[in-house]
């Protein structure tokens, strides 16, 4: 599956959306939808009305019901569009899964049985070319496995029993090996088929935001249907007799049907963009939560930094040049395998152009770090069997207590540099050299590039980024101000960490956290967002509301993003559809008061040709405006990191002010358009 | 729009922002139990005998359903008492003039009218009601209603300050405290003041005064109960009689009249009300009366700032209420000033404009301010006729209360109904930036959303269905005394200052029916206690929420954005439920007007 977003009219899904446009017509489904289902009954009240009214005004009446019922079938194909473009998604997941037979283990004994049949707890073995028949955990041995089928991502992942990479995801091969597993999930409560009902829509539920505004719009479209139903008798006593489809015409003007015909498309469009940045999200409540967020907490290693310590700088001890302090580092360095070793090898190359040299010219042989030296370099043999020649680097105590040995003096320098380095939050290695002490390697955790202005834009969001680490208090200080955290908690245990979300949410924040371990099983739970990564365990992966495929922890960052355009998109729409009102008011009222009241005419103010040409020109683009909004709802209305007040100011300008001056530039349009058509 | 109407605006415009602070920081005293202030000495004791006759506890709270149940009991109670007093007045004292019994649908639509802080006025209180009824009966509910209105309104402000909390104060508290500490001691200074422009206080019988020229009129013919004898058409039989003498009011008014304005009341003493020369002797008095008017209702608004610990919000709320309010002054003088182009026509009009149903010494400004102020603040009392008024200048008193009396609004009932605004247009805004809204750290969801709206549908049912239940049924109809389009406003208006609790009159109507004394009985009960509960429930909700700290992803409920999203919400989901209705009305009206027709 690869989440390429579908052009936004891609005929496959348009094609089908047309036909289920018509098929949503069941009013049992509309039932769901107050504002639209209000829409559908009055398209059919004026549909009766064609045949009930004097013939010269048939021909308006008739249109008037045409675009009454485009106006739902409009909303219908929003939600239609967005499904279908949901549904794509899903059939590429199901193509994952595929019906496989399953390799049962009973008694220790194997069985060839259907994998829909597997139940919690079974037991399954897969080797080398088995497709793995449904979630679960390694118990037994060590697997190369291609989860491209779910994350995309063609490199072959390990996943090996005990540890914090023993889950397994349904559908996915074993490319090596032998593996047990342990089945987690019943058929049909998998990852996937949960993922798949989502984004089909099937099993959408609303999220709290959508319930509260669902209610709004109900509570509106119940104010406007008082309004329009006491038209009638105001009316009758001013001596207009209001007819049936004008009333309508005005109800469903004034009814929120532009945002009520968006609603659940912009909620479907949201789940669809989760999923196309390889988040598979448990439910939409967790999306719209993630936009909701305040507090990230994020693990130090993976997230903010690379990973691992490298080299960044050597220091040479007084009297010794820069070029022996590199060529001896990196002479004890060079049959390091371990990271830190290698980042030796790789500044000595990059700053004093030395190339690596071979050992075995060297005659040197490698002592390795122990946890009794607390050191490790290299002997050099030049000729028989005593080194003549021992280079070491490891902490500056054990260093100091190799020099001493060997009749050296451990330069009062050196220990200030050692110092210094340790406050800045970096890892000093001395090198020595028998009883020579040439000076310190820097060793630093690289913070990822532009990991800093992203929190920087966080920050603008009024999001607070927690750092998590294991290392001591001075490191991580050091670390956290570099990568522009807010607030780093130091030599985290699981414990603390739960502590700490627990602490953030009595505060009133809501909090999210990345995690992967089993330990992290327990606040991956109590964040109110727990992003699980994919090669996590499959308690972690459980625990959490999403689980990133591509296990990816700056990803939470993104899916913020999306919680936070779902709700904009909502909020402004609402916005737009109620601010057009007032210029379809000036539109209908004149146009329904001309007959009795001729004097009103001055209301009239955008011109329109005549009454019905008014009343018509309001109900098509109050139709066509669902259709222009169709690719906004799906794409979301843009959402640029920036202060509440400045997005609010920005949104409320385009869709507030927008919204007033719109319509009447579009009505008269269509006035203009129709009247020269002669179609009213 | 000559410049001494500028002048006095601006006056009035400062005076008002002068006494918002000093009053809401007296405000946050009284309403907190423990609160101090200079009258302790003298109201403590007083206050403390009052809860231990009662049995109140005065340390125990309520939750949001025992403070609403408590509430209703209360005026449930009021509302009974009242109707007895009005019904059973020839046996009680202070009944000089002799006056029967208030016939049963007048006295449940007096009982409901004064209960609601209405003060919908069906009788004329001079020819009708004894001192008794006038002191007793109702000068009672000006006190209580209004502490009511505030004791609500306080219990909402307390739900949005507390957190994580279930109990909004206690009512009994509330409205003893907000009645000794506040509204008897004002009342009596400005009573005190009143009399000093030259308002009446005293318990003689009416004056009578013989007619320098006597004249004609047609009254109904009554039977010797003193009901009015039907002919056979259903219509009252008139006779004509001569007058020659005139009962000159006489009474306590000032001591009503102190109460009346500052409690938003709006009952007149006199059927002319602040028209009357007794009951409104002097421009300071007139100007005294509006200020007061907005008094309570204006420094609400910094006690809620003061409540929530953002006095910005509280000054934001309002400046919101103050723009809408100059808007309603200037388009009322504006077309008061323009006048009636038929009467310029005719040669016939007043220089400076439409003077019809006006009182000569305040003129068109003070008459356009008071009428906006009155309509506002849901008081109802009146320095000219609503109904002599121009289209347009009539149609600002009709949209104020349309908006549901949220423009400084009545006492505490202002407050908890632009609150409700607040709430909504946060949560429309709150979507608009990408988070679950916030008001003041609070969330506002799905339950909150539903609670803010049904008490909008509940005005707008009140006001509309009513109103349109009247104008197609031959009982409506019957009270009509004019035609066309400004019937339409007539029937319009009374039920909307019905359920607006406002009590004004657009005085066209003939009242005074059994079907209108019932129709508008319920209306001004449903547009008071219909829209409490719901805002009662909203704030048993916010009590309980958890304040999420503000961040830069919450944005400010204080400033010019914030101020034009708050109006922008009570224009367009406030008011245009009303505009088709009022298109036909007052706009028609006014069209027609200009083309030279009149109703």
């Amino acid at each position: 599956m690869t989440q390429k977003p579908a052009s936004l009219f891609d005929w496959n899904i348009v094609g089908p959306a047309i036909g289920d446009a018509f098929k949503k017509l069941n009013p049992r489904l509309m039932v769901k939808n107050p504002v639209m289902f209000v829409t559908m009954v009055g398209a059919a009240l004026t549909t009766v009305g064609i045949f009930t009214t004097e013939p010269a005004l048939r021909g308006f009446v008739a249109q008037l019901a045409i675009w009454l019922w485009f106006t739902v079938l409009f909303a219908n194909f929003a939600e239609a569009v967005a499904e279908g473009r949901g549904k794509a998604q899903a059939a590429s997941l199901r193509r994952a899964r595929k019906e496989t037979m399953a390799r049962r283990l009973r008694n220790s004994h194997e069985e060839r049985v259907p994998a829909q049949i597997l139940q919690k707890g079974n037991l399954v073995v897969c080797e080398a070319g088995d497709i793995i028949p449904a979630d679960g955990d390694v118990v037994e041995g060590i697997a190369s496995v291609d989860e491209a089928a779910i994350t995309g991502e063609s490199a072959p992942v390990i996943r090996e029993s005990g540890g914090d990479r023993s889950a397994v995801t349904g559908g996915t091969r074993v490319l090596s090996d032998r593996i047990v597993i342990r089945v987690t999930a019943d058929k049909g409560a998998g990852f996937l088929d949960k993922m798949i009902a989502l984004v089909e829509g099937a099993r959408r539920q609303k999220t709290p935001n959508e319930i509260a505004l669902t209610i709004l719009l109900a509570a509106l479209t119940f104010i406007f249907l008082l309004v329009c139903v006491t038209l009638k008798p105001f009316g009758i006593y001013s001596g207009a007799a209001f007819w049936i489809p004008v009333l309508v015409a005005l109800l469903v003007c004034l009814i929120p049907t532009t945002i009520g015909g968006l609603l659940s498309a912009i909620g479907i469009a949201g789940m669809d963009r989760v999923l196309q940045r390889n988040v598979l999200a448990m439910s939409g409540r967790a999306v719209e939560a993630a936009g909701d967020v305040d507090v990230l907490l994020l693990d130090k290693t993976g997230t903010i930094t690379l990973g691992n310590r490298m080299a960044v700088a050597f220091h040479p001890a007084p009297g010794i040049s820069p070029d022996d302090l590199a060529a001896s580092a990196q002479l004890s360095s060079l049959a390091d395998e371990t990271p830190e070793g290698r980042s030796i090898v790789v500044l000595a190359k990059e700053k004093f152009g030395l190339r690596a040299r071979d050992m075995h010219e060297l005659e040197a042989t490698f002592v390795p770090f122990t946890a009794q030296t607390r050191m490790s370099g290299v002997d050099l043999h030049a000729n028989g069997a005593q080194p003549t020649m021992r280079v070491r680097k490891g902490a500056a105590e054990a260093v100091r207590g190799f020099v001493e040995l060997a009749g050296g003096i451990f330069p009062q320098p050196v220990t200030s540099t050692v110092d210094e380095i340790s406050h800045r939050g970096g890892t000093p290695l001395v090198v020595a050299s028998d009883m020579m002490t040439l000076g310190t390697i820097e060793l630093k955790d690289v913070v990822k590039g532009g990991i800093k202005e992203r929190f920087a834009q966080l920050r603008k969001m009024g999001i607070k980024t927690v750092m998590i680490t294991g290392d001591n208090p001075l490191t991580a200080a050091a670390i956290a101000a570099e990568a522009g955290v807010d607030d780093f908690m130091a030599e985290a245990t699981p414990e603390q960490k739960l502590k700490r979300i627990r602490h953030e949410q009595a505060e009133g924040h809501l909090v999210a956290m990345t995690g992967d371990g089993t330990n992290d099983a327990p606040a991956l739970a109590q964040a109110d967002v727990g992003v699980a990564m994919n090669t996590g365990t499959q308690a972690a992966r459980e625990a959490g509301n999403m689980v990133d495929l591509d296990s990816n922890p700056t990803k939470l960052i993104d899916i913020v993003e999306i919680g936070k355009q779902m709700l904009i998109t909502r909020g402004s729409l609402t916005t737009f559809s109620i601010a057009n009102d007032v210029a379809k008011y000036f539109a209908i009222i004149p146009a329904m008061l001309m007959a009795r009241f001729s004097e009103v005419a001055p209301l009239n103010i955008m011109h329109l040709h005549s009454p019905t040409s008014a009343i018509l020109s309001a109900v098509i683009f109050n139709a066509l405006i669902i259709v222009a909004l169709i690719p906004l709802a799906l794409r979301g209305v843009a959402y640029k990191p920036m202060g509440a007040l400045a997005i609010l100011q920005r949104n409320l300008l385009i869709y507030g002010f927008g919204g007033l001056v719109v319509p009447f530039i579009g009505i008269k349009l269509i006035d203009l358009i129709i009247t020269a058509l002669h179609m009213a | 729009m000559e410049t001494f109407g500028w002048i006095q605006l601006a006056l009035f415009l400062i005076a008002l922002a002068l006494i918002t602070k000093p009053m809401g920081l007296y405000l946050a005293q009284v309403l907190d139990p423990n609160g101090r202030t200079w009258l302790d000495p003298v109201l403590r004791p007083l206050e403390r005998g009052t809860f231990r006759v009662m049995g109140i506890r005065p340390d125990e709270e309520h939750n949001w359903k025992q403070y609403t149940f408590a509430m209703l009991l209360f005026s449930l109670v009021g509302c009974v008492f009242t109707y007895a007093i009005l019904r059973f007045q020839y046996f009680l004292p202070f009944n000089p003039q002799k006056f029967g019994a208030v016939n049963p649908d007048l006295a449940f639509n007096t009982a409901a009218s004064f209960t609601t802080n209405t003060n919908w006025q069906n009788y004329s209180g001079e020819s009708t009601l004894s001192y008794f009824s006038q002191m007793v009966g109702l000068a009672f509910h000006n006190f209580v209603s209004a502490a009511t209105g505030i004791a609500i309104a306080a219990a909402l402000v307390r739900a949005i300050a507390r957190h994580s909390a279930k109990t909004i104060g206690n009512f009994w508290v509330d409205l003893v405290r907000v009645t000794y500490y506040l509204l008897v001691p004002i009342c009596l200074v400005f009573a005190v003041f009143l009399v000093s422009q030259g308002m009446i206080q005293n318990f003689k019988p009416y004056t009578k005064a013989t007619l320098t020229e006597p004249m004609k009129v047609e009254v109904e013919k009554k039977n010797a109960k003193g009901e009015a004898i039907k002919g056979p058409d259903g219509k009252a039989v008139t006779e004509q009689q001569t007058v020659t003498e005139q009962n000159i009011v006489q009474g306590p008014m000032a001591s009503q009249v102190a109460i009346k304005m500052l409690g938003t009341n709006g009952g007149g003493y006199a059927n002319a009300n602040a028209a009357h020369p007794f009951e409104n002797p002097t421009p300071l008095s007139n100007f005294a009366q509006m200020l007061s008017i907005f008094a309570i209702g204006s420094g609400l608004t910094y006690y809620l700032g003061r409540m929530v610990k953002n006095q910005k919000h509280g000054w934001t709320v309002w400046t919101a209420m103050v723009v809408l309010f100059l808007g309603g002054v200037l388009l009322c003088w504006w077309a008061e000033s323009s006048g009636n182009p038929i009467h310029q026509h005719l040669g016939i009009a007043a220089a400076d404009g439409n003077m019809e149903g006006k009182e000569v010494r305040f003129g068109i400004f003070n008459s356009a301010l008071f009428a906006t102020v009155t309509t506002d603040a849901s008081c109802g009392a009146v320095n000219s006729a609503h109904d002599s008024f121009t289209p347009l200048g009539g149609f600002v008193p009709l949209f104020n209360m349309q908006l549901g009396e949220i423009i400084i609004g009545g006492v505490g009932a202002g407050l908890y109904g632009i609150l409700v605004f607040v709430v909504l247009a946060v949560f429309i805004a709150g979507l608009m930036v990408g988070r679950t809204p916030e008001y003041l750290g609070k969330k506002i969801e799905a339950y909150d959303v539903k609670m803010a709206m049904l008490s909008l549908l509940i005005l707008a049912i009140s006001i509309l269905g009513f109103a349109a239940s009247a104008i197609v049924s031959k009982w409506g109809l019957d009270g009509l005394n004019n035609k066309g389009p400004h019937g339409l406003s007539e029937i319009l208006y009374a039920f909307t200052s019905g359920a607006g609790n406002n009590g004004s009159a657009f005085a066209g109507l003939t009242g005074n029916t059994p079907w209108y004394n019932t129709t508008l009985g319920l209306d001004m009960l449903f547009g008071r206690f219909l829209m409490i509960v719901p805002i009662m429930a909203l704030a048993g909700s916010l009590v309980q929420k958890k304040v999420a700290p503000a961040s830069a992803g919450t944005f400010p409920v204080h400033g010019g954005t914030f101020l034009i999203l708050l109006l922008g919400t009570v224009l367009l989901v406030g008011a245009l439920n009303f505009l088709p209705a009022l298109t036909l009305g007052p706009i028609v009206e006014h069209f027609l007007m200009q083309g030279g027709k009149l109703f």
